[in-house]
């Protein structure tokens, strides 16, 4: 029997003040910024989400350019990053021998870590111009009769941003699928091919369909680093809050509007319509962050470990 | 002649058709071969492809990063526009001086969550509270700002340190408590009962002997979380702010070294441009070592426990 004395229940209530804050910093977070924001609340109520005018001078807000450039920009990033990242995952997870898949794996683990602003850069001095001279010519020459590939070619654009995206996501996309293909159970890969398959059989008919529900949830998780991304975006997408087909035109989104305008909002009307774009940057993320994990712990069989 | 009878016919009509069905929709072996060797070269493409783009981008870095360096960026503070020369002095110092702040506010909770998790909390508590900081994890960084800015920014009336050292930190907080829950989970639970056999109060037990013996473990895991916060330039844009000259308090604006990339970076001077550069290169310099080393501790930890 263990010893309880009063410092004992002492420590341990103190300590559990500790997790506690944890929670109650997420249900602050969500209250500060709803009290924050509660002029445009009450003024546009959900009609902020729906109203593409922006403009502070006649303080008339609303921010459907931005959620527009948002889902534009990492639905692209998604179409570009996931057949890449999850191949590379499967190759990292069944082909590559152990040495090399460990390797890259904390390489890959590394390139995650450069921060964003570094993206950016080299976003804005080398992607950019490459996009502008090459890449959106030549898709403006061979596939310029759809309207995505359509308008002025200026280099800052949509399909800039989101290429950027992509490239940041990637190694999420990577990290994560590979730890959940390697939590399928191996006896399933070793019945089918006890069933004669072979190993591609193996792979796509088992190993994936098992470990699809994870993948998933890699693909949401990166979906939302890649809404909530802001310095790489902000610094190539061209500052333009419009609606509009072409992925060559200059966009904005949700994080990037804060990160220009937010130091520079002058009247509290203006203030209060950047802290609800926040509000709906921490909603959505907290939705898609519960939906990935629920999906990712459902494989992995409860929470992964951070640093292997 | 004997005809054979009509339910032998419709037998051998079933089975023919059965053997048509098959041969239509089954690939031949060679077909399936062929997939199997086709796939090793797809994902393998996929994963070289996400290498040569990553180390295009690193190369690209160091080149640019390593030939801007010079000692002046060390020493000098900015020089006014237009003026050539100068450095990011004051901005090393600041991102040190967030990150001290930061340290201040993360630490303590991350680690007294990550101790409480292990050591104390029922599993169901914490679960929800592991849940809810890798749901933390999630959220966009500009969203952390934007909490700094209303509970720091605005009572202080002014940017400052202090507030972009809060938002840091908080952001910390998630991180640290996974990875020292991890960490003080692994202590063999022998050193707890010895200590406890020796009639110690549980609480002296944890302080005394569990955390010092996953003290290591800790400090990697604080330092990775310091490694991505010290990149993070989105909360600092309207807590920290950035200052041309050294700080004298901590309620005053402070330059750091990723916002000074930022606002370089996206400023119409060549000079400027070069000194973004080399600041990358000191910022990614700080994030990959760190990580590094984090590696390199971690596995050797592992081949420890293995070698057991």
């Amino acid at each position: 029997m263990i010893r309880r004395d009063t410092s004992d229940i002492v420590f341990r209530r103190v300590l559990a003040v500790f997790p506690i804050s944890i929670l109650m910093l997420v249900a602050g977070i969500f209250f500060q910024l709803v009290s924050a924001s509660h002029l445009t609340l009450n003024k546009f109520g959900f009609g902020f989400l729906f109203h593409s005018t922006w403009d502070p001078v006649a303080e008339n807000f609303g921010a459907l350019p931005f959620i527009f450039g948002t889902c534009v920009t990492s639905f692209v990033a998604l179409l570009l990053a996931v057949p890449v990242g999850v191949g590379a995952a499967v190759y990292l997870a069944e082909y590559a021998p152990p040495k090399v898949s460990k390797t890259i794996s904390i390489l890959v683990d590394l390139l995650a870590a450069i921060p964003s602003v570094i993206y950016g850069l080299w976003g804005i001095f080398v992607l950019v111009p490459f996009m502008r001279n090459t890449v959106q010519p030549f898709l403006g020459k061979y596939l310029g009769f759809l309207p995505f590939f359509q308008g002025p070619n200026y280099g800052v654009s949509f399909l800039s941003a989101s290429v950027i995206l992509a490239i940041i996501i990637v190694p999420f996309i990577i990290s994560v699928s590979r730890e959940v293909i390697m939590a399928v159970p191996s006896v399933y890969k070793e019945s089918a091919y006890a069933l004669g398959t072979t190993r591609w059989e193996a792979i796509s008919d088992i190993v994936l369909s098992y470990g699809k529900v994870g993948i998933l949830g890699a693909v949401i998780l990166a979906l939302g680093r890649a809404i909530g991304e802001t310095m790489a975006v902000t610094m190539i997408i061209g500052n333009n809050p419009v609606i509009t087909a072409s992925l060559f035109s200059p966009g904005y989104t949700l994080a990037s509007v804060l990160a220009n305008e937010f130091a520079e909002a002058t009247t509290n009307m203006y203030l209060s319509s950047l802290i609800e774009i926040g509000l709906v940057l921490f909603l959505v993320s907290i939705v898609v962050n519960i939906l990935a994990r629920i999906l990712i712990w459902s494989v992995t069989k409860g929470p992964g470990q951070e640093i292997k | 002649m004997k005809l054979p009878s009509s339910s032998v016919i419709a037998s051998e009509a079933k089975q023919s058709f059965k053997d048509l069905i098959r041969s239509s929709f089954e690939q031949t072996r060679f077909q399936r071969a062929l997939w199997d060797h086709a796939m090793v070269y797809v994902l393998t493409l996929c994963a070289v492809f996400m290498l040569f783009i990553l180390f295009t981008i690193l190369i690209h870095l160091f080149i640019q990063g390593f030939t801007s360096l010079n000692l002046d960026f060390f020493t000098q503070l900015p020089k006014p526009v237009g003026e050539k020369g100068g450095g990011m002095a004051n901005a090393i110092a600041g991102t040190f001086t967030l990150l001290g702040l930061a340290v201040c506010v993360g630490v303590p909770i991350g680690l007294g969550a990550g101790v409480y998790l292990s050591e104390y909390a029922n599993q169901n508590f914490a679960q929800v509270v592991r849940f809810m900081a890798d749901v933390m994890n999630g959220i966009p960084s500009i969203v952390y700002g934007i909490f700094a800015y209303i509970v720091c920014v605005l009572p202080l009336k002014s940017f400052s340190a202090l507030s972009g050292g809060f938002a840091l930190g908080i952001m910390m907080i998630p991180m640290i408590t996974r990875t020292s829950e991890q960490f003080v989970r692994m202590v063999p639970s022998q050193l707890r009962e010895a200590g406890l056999a020796l009639g110690v109060p549980k609480w002296r037990v944890t302080v005394d002997i569990v955390i010092p013996s996953a003290l290591a473990g800790i400090t990697t895991g604080i330092m990775v979380a310091l490694a991505r916060v010290a990149g993070e330039t989105a909360p600092l844009l309207f807590t920290a702010f950035g200052n041309h000259y050294w700080q004298r308090s901590l309620t005053e604006p402070i330059a750091a070294l990723p916002l000074q990339v930022f606002t370089y970076a996206i400023a119409p001077f060549d000079d400027w441009h070069r000194q973004a550069w080399a600041g990358a290169i000191v910022l990614i310099l700080m994030v990959l070592l760190i990580n590094g080393w984090a590696q390199f501790y971690v596995m050797r930890r592992n081949r420890w426990s293995s070698g057991k």
